[in-house]
């Protein structure tokens, strides 16, 4: 891989970094939200089906997920494990399609069902 | 204060021990002065460097007590209170013998930063004039006393972990030609410090920062050369 290459997994992993620290604010406020005001699980479901809004913010969460948790990963088996090359590479992009298949799919479920 | 120093000194090259000697605590002593007084008076097979002894040449850092240390400007009552000493050559280096490590990698690494000047002008132009308040010079100032003496090398975790990183030195050093504006290496430069080689690796953890005896913030001129490099890209120089 070019080094132009792995400077723009970097800019990818940092910008993700960046959308998921938004992400996660909100995610975790929703949550205490949901508790605080005791929400059931139906409740819930009834405020996220047809819900543009929620299923937008979920898939950027998603993909945000998906781009930045692979590239990390790439580093931490460089660093730590001293693997590296093509097929670690290839592994870890698949890592990151399954994270944003399965992660589509929730969001999929809880806009839809 | 003791009368002795108990101290423990890395003997051999990768494959060693530690060996103990006795040394006569003094007044003012530096860590140096104990290796020197080993060396002339108990075990003059010892192999160490050193050459000014007032901090100018960066030729004597060692691991004193787990830390990367200039050896002349460190007072023994300052990092053995109690007396013991354990001195080692610096980590992240081969050992060539005893405290004296190979620092070939170290200053390749600097050449692979690009960390030479790249003129603009020759010998026959006229001397540029370089006003020192603007903003790249001042950043340029910031890093431009490093001596090379690889304590921050020593210090760097990354470095350990992956042998192609190019250190906080030789990132230093491209980040202060980066804001000459004498030089014209610019583009060259950011390219042979992109990547997972190069500042990318860098997980500001700053242990260069805290222990470079020259008080230089590698880890500021590794963002900038971050922030460089992210430009670059964006505009498409990259």
């Amino acid at each position: 891989m070019s080094p132009r290459a792995q400077l723009q997994l970097w800019a990818a992993q940092r910008i993700g970094a960046a959308v998921l620290a938004l992400c996660v604010t909100v995610h975790l406020a929703t949550m205490i939200y949901a508790v605080r005001h005791g929400l059931s699980a139906t409740a819930i479901l009834d405020r996220t089906r047809d819900n543009w809004g929620w299923a937008g913010f979920y898939v950027l969460f998603v993909l945000a997920v998906s781009v930045h948790a692979p590239i990390g990963m790439r580093t931490i088996c460089g660093e730590w494990l001293g693997l590296s090359g093509r097929a670690v590479d290839v592994v870890l992009a698949a890592l990151g399609v399954a994270l944003a298949a399965v992660g589509l799919r929730a969001v999929w479920a809880v806009f839809a069902s | 204060m003791e009368d002795k120093i108990d101290v423990s000194v890395w003997r051999g090259t990768e494959q060693g021990e530690f060996r103990h000697y006795s040394v006569p605590r003094l007044a003012s002593q530096t860590v140096l002065d104990v290796v020197t007084y080993i060396q002339r008076r108990l075990e003059s097979s010892l192999a160490y460097r050193f050459a000014c002894r007032v901090g100018m040449c960066g030729s004597c850092a060692m691991t004193v007590n787990g830390v990367a240390r200039w050896t002349c400007r460190t007072h023994v009552e300052k990092v053995a209170p109690h007396g013991v000493l354990e001195i080692a050559p610096l980590s992240n280096l081969p050992v060539i013998r005893d405290l004296v490590c190979d620092m070939s990698s170290f200053f390749d690494k600097w050449a692979r930063a690009e960390g030479h000047f790249h003129p603009t002008a020759t010998r026959t132009d006229p001397i540029v004039r370089v006003q020192p308040d603007t903003p790249a010079r001042r950043a340029a100032d910031a890093g431009i006393e490093c001596i090379g003496c690889a304590v921050c090398y020593a210090s760097c975790d990354v470095v350990a972990w992956n042998a192609d990183y190019l250190g906080p030195a030789a990132l230093n050093r491209a980040w202060t030609l980066m804001n000459d504006e004498r030089d014209s290496g610019g583009k060259v430069r950011l390219a042979a410090v992109s990547g997972d080689a190069g500042c990318h690796a860098c997980h500001t953890h700053m242990s260069c920062t805290e222990r470079c005896p020259k008080k230089i913030a590698p880890t500021a001129a590794i963002a900038g050369l971050k922030r460089a490099t992210l430009a670059a890209l964006l505009a498409g120089r990259l």
